[in-house]
């Protein structure tokens, strides 16, 4: 039986208001929701506030290194197909100190779902800009405001034709448990891009400020059209659009290799007979 | 050195396919019966350059290159003009007629007139496989297999060439024959390198997952690995970089698959905190490090010893580990099962250190029988719920028992955090101590594993030469070569070199007269590391880092001034 408690209740060391509280009750719904028991689970995450996720919810976890949970996550995914793998982790660890896993990860289009929690600041080192904070904002780090452009994941992982793109919101807790959803149905690479607010540490991206911008794609709007998609993509000022904002049917990464067609690979034993035909090839 | 040992080397350029008349004349002359060893020196480039691909041969068991050349087959006048002062007294020089080249040691071969440019290599091939007494259809027949994959018209213009060649081959007068003594009962054995021994000894380890990123001369560990991957059922995945490589691996591994990775010093520096992962979350892995010179990009193509405290070292934070360092062909294939076995029976990760002359250098060796070795199966597939499972449990081996995500009820954590038993992450100080602790009497039980240093010789020798890795061979011959001329001479190759157990190896240095160090790098890394470990000093040292293996003659001659 899949609930709610069966994925357990777990005091965190997350600040009070925090968008991951959201995220977390968010997620917990959708694998309820995917009637997904915790042990065919498996979330990786790196490091950073996000990243402390999987120790909040019971299911199967490997907490890596800063930046490398998805590589960590396509080779376990591949190791056994069987699992449910899902990424968390920040927008820190996954566009910057993971920026080439991330680009890695959408050309294999792994069957992995990366939720980011997007709060457009490093959280866990106190307030340094990340590669999502806006063009002049202000920290001890940038003390003259950042000076480089951030970085729109949605908009760059539509534009490489990532099997399923979409932005969600910490404080919409329905629709983003929702997207979660169907980004773990989605068979290939799904990402969820989620914004949320830092309480501590952003005090211009604040929930009020995501409130009143983080609105829906229209009802018109067709995923499956990428030149559409990569107009909503781009759409950042006033108006945040939150949604599955593309997605197509690119066969999924583990379907390519012939071994996987006979089960996760700890159920295959080393055939010595071939391995002895391979030896004589030698000879 | 016995006069049935033969060095025979073929220079030009890149391109000039001189690799494929090594290749071919290897495997006949093992199919012959005869013992080789390959040494391959080329530049960073796809064409042009000098190359060299050189077989030394003997009827007897021969495990070193050498350096002086009895046959050289120049494909370009460079290689006559950088090769002529290491040719022996009888040695002989093969080259195209139109070099223009005179003297008593010269074979001039008419390729305009035995075959179009593009087969002159084939035709140099036949040349000297009847100077050195080898049978038509063995040559043949390997050529036909060697081509036959390509296309039928190439395969008949080869074969053309090579009759032809041999022909006029077979009227060459005598004096320039350098015909081998014949094996009689040839043995079967098999033509591999070093990196191929490595990846079949992975293979009969039960290896499923291998992630890598291009770098010389690691690579062909994993191209070995890739052809085989469809009928073995693994995966070899090329990654986005060596970070991507190292931690896809652990994720593999976490998740159930054999796993290893293969690089070179550069990419293996990309991989580092990937180890120290591996350690916190004790996750099996193999790490194959094949060296060549550094730092930096150093010297792509050629060979050193130099990353030995490097990947002693490597990694942040303190935890066991342990190094392999194969020194024959046979030992890539059973230290790389052997890695396997303790990553898996100690959670962590084990390193294979090889280089470039030993990736590259064919050899023939014995068979293994597969058949008679077991997988290392990762764990037995626990589907029944234990009550209380913790993936950590404190135990008096420090190993504690380790289940597989998705196939038992329990939920299984790994952290790069300090954690709990659980895999939570803490920061009480007081389990910290109590899983470091944990961790690292891991150590007690591979020290007990050791694969002990091999000893040869007296048992006091007035001199002893202390190697490791791939300069056993040369240490061996050197050795042999020493003791016909009267000397009392003794030698210990280490294969593993970390953890290193004083007790498996003191009474030896202890028992010399003198102790001589021989390793392929300028500061006498392993020396260095039995002086931290035992207090032992060997201060004279043969050193080599140019790039070249280290050779028979070449401690020889720098015995003397040790």
């Amino acid at each position: 039986m899949v609930s709610f408690e069966g994925y357990g209740n777990y005091e965190t060391a997350w600040c009070p208001g925090c968008g991951n509280h959201a995220i977390l009750e968010a997620l917990k719904k959708a694998l309820v929701t995917a009637e997904l028991l915790p042990y065919r689970v498996l979330i990786v995450s790196g490091i950073g506030q996000a990243a402390k996720s999987p120790h909040y919810l019971n299911v199967n976890f490997f907490n890596g290194l800063h930046g490398r949970a998805l590589p960590a996550a396509t080779g376990a995914k591949l190791a056994n197909p069987d699992l449910n793998v899902i990424v968390e982790s920040g927008d820190g660890c996954n566009y910057g100190e993971g920026g080439n896993h991330f680009l890695a990860a959408i050309r294999r289009n792994i069957d992995v779902t990366l939720l980011v929690h997007d709060n457009q600041v490093y959280g866990l080192t106190k307030g340094q800009a990340s590669p999502t904070t806006a063009e002049g904002f202000v920290t001890k780090a940038q003390p003259a405001g950042v000076p480089s452009i951030p970085f729109n994941p949605v908009a760059v992982a539509t534009a490489m034709q990532a099997g399923f793109v979409a932005r969600g919101f910490s404080g919409n807790v329905d629709h983003l448990s929702d997207l979660i959803v169907k980004a773990m149905a989605h068979p290939g690479f799904a990402l969820v891009d989620i914004m949320q607010p830092c309480v501590s540490f952003n005090k211009v991206n604040t929930f009020a400020w995501y409130k009143q911008r983080c609105q829906p794609v229209s009802e018109d709007h067709d995923p499956t059209d990428w030149e559409q998609a990569m107009k909503v993509a781009f759409t950042w000022g006033d108006r945040i659009p939150i949604g599955v904002i593309y997605h197509n049917q690119r066969p999924a990464f583990e379907t390519h290799f012939s071994a996987l067609k006979r089960g996760p690979l700890i159920k295959q034993p080393v055939n010595t007979t071939k391995l002895a035909g391979i030896l004589e090839s030698f000879a | 050195m016995p006069e049935t040992v033969l060095n025979i080397m073929i220079g030009g350029e890149a391109g000039q396919g001189l690799v494929t008349i090594g290749q071919l004349l290897a495997k006949s002359l093992v199919r012959a019966g005869y013992f080789i060893v390959v040494t391959q020196s080329y530049q960073s480039r796809i064409r042009g350059g000098h190359n060299t691909y050189t077989i030394r041969v003997s009827p007897d068991e021969i495990q070193a290159s050498q350096e002086s050349v009895d046959l050289l087959v120049a494909l370009d006048k460079q290689t006559i003009d950088l090769h002529q002062d290491e040719m022996s007294a009888r040695g002989l020089i093969v080259v195209d007629e139109a070099f223009d080249r005179r003297g008593d040691n010269y074979v001039l071969v008419p390729y305009k007139q035995l075959s179009p440019e593009r087969f002159a290599n084939i035709a140099g091939l036949g040349v000297l496989s009847v100077m050195l007494g080898l049978d038509g259809p063995l040559v043949a027949t390997a050529m036909d297999e060697f081509f036959g994959k390509k296309n039928e018209e190439m395969v008949k213009q080869n074969s053309q060439v090579l009759v032809g060649s041999r022909a006029w081959a077979e009227a060459l007068d005598k004096s320039l024959a350098r015909r081998l003594p014949a094996v009689t009962n040839p043995q079967k054995r098999l033509l591999m390198n070093g990196n191929e021994a490595i990846a079949l000894g992975a293979l009969s380890a039960g290896v499923k997952f291998l992630s890598f990123y291009p770098m010389s001369p690691a690579t062909s560990i994993a191209l070995t690995l890739a052809a085989k991957a469809e009928a073995m059922g693994l995966i070899v995945e090329q990654a986005e970089d060596e970070i991507a490589a190292i931690n896809m691996a652990l994720g593999a591994s976490y998740a159930g698959a054999t796993a290893m990775v293969s690089t070179s010093g550069g990419g293996f520096a990309l991989m580092v905190e990937g180890v120290s992962l591996a350690a916190m979350t004790e996750t099996p892995i193999v790490i194959v490090v094949a060296q060549r010179p550094g730092p930096a990009t150093g010297l792509p193509t050629r060979t050193e010893q130099g990353d030995l405290e490097f990947v002693l070292h490597a990694g942040h934070g303190e935890f066991p580990k342990g190094i392999f360092a194969p020194g024959t062909i046979e030992q890539n294939f059973y230290l790389t099962r052997r890695a396997f076995e303790l990553a898996e029976e100690y959670q962590g990760p084990m390193f294979v250190l090889t280089d470039q002359f030993m990736a590259d250098s064919y050899r023939a060796v014995t068979p293994f029988e597969v058949a008679d070795l077991p997988a290392v199966r990762p764990i037995e597939l626990q589907i029944l719920p234990k009550m209380n499972y913790q993936r950590y449990a404190i135990t008096e081996s420090g190993v504690s028992p380790r289940l597989l995500p998705g196939y038992t009820k329990h939920v299984i954590g790994a952290d790069s955090d300090e954690h709990t038993t659980d895999g939570h992450l803490t920061e009480d100080l007081a389990v910290r101590v109590q899983m470091q602790d944990k961790r690292y009497r891991k150590l007690t039980g591979l020290s007990a594993e050791v694969t002990p240093p091999e000893c040869r010789g007296e048992e006091h020798p007035d001199l002893l030469l202390v190697c490791w890795g791939t300069t056993r061979g040369a240490v061996h011959e050197a050795a042999t070569r020493l003791k016909t001329e009267g000397r009392s001479v003794g030698t210990l190759h280490f294969s593993q070199v970390w953890p290193l157990v004083p007790e498996q190896f003191m009474n030896h240095l202890n028992g010399a007269k003198q102790v001589v160090a021989v390793e392929g790098n300028a500061t006498g890394q392993f020396a260095r590391l039995i002086r931290t470990t035992t207090g032992f000093h060997i201060s004279r040292q043969i050193l080599r880092y140019d790039g070249l293996p280290i050779t028979p003659e070449y401690i020889l001659k720098n015995l003397a001034s040790v």
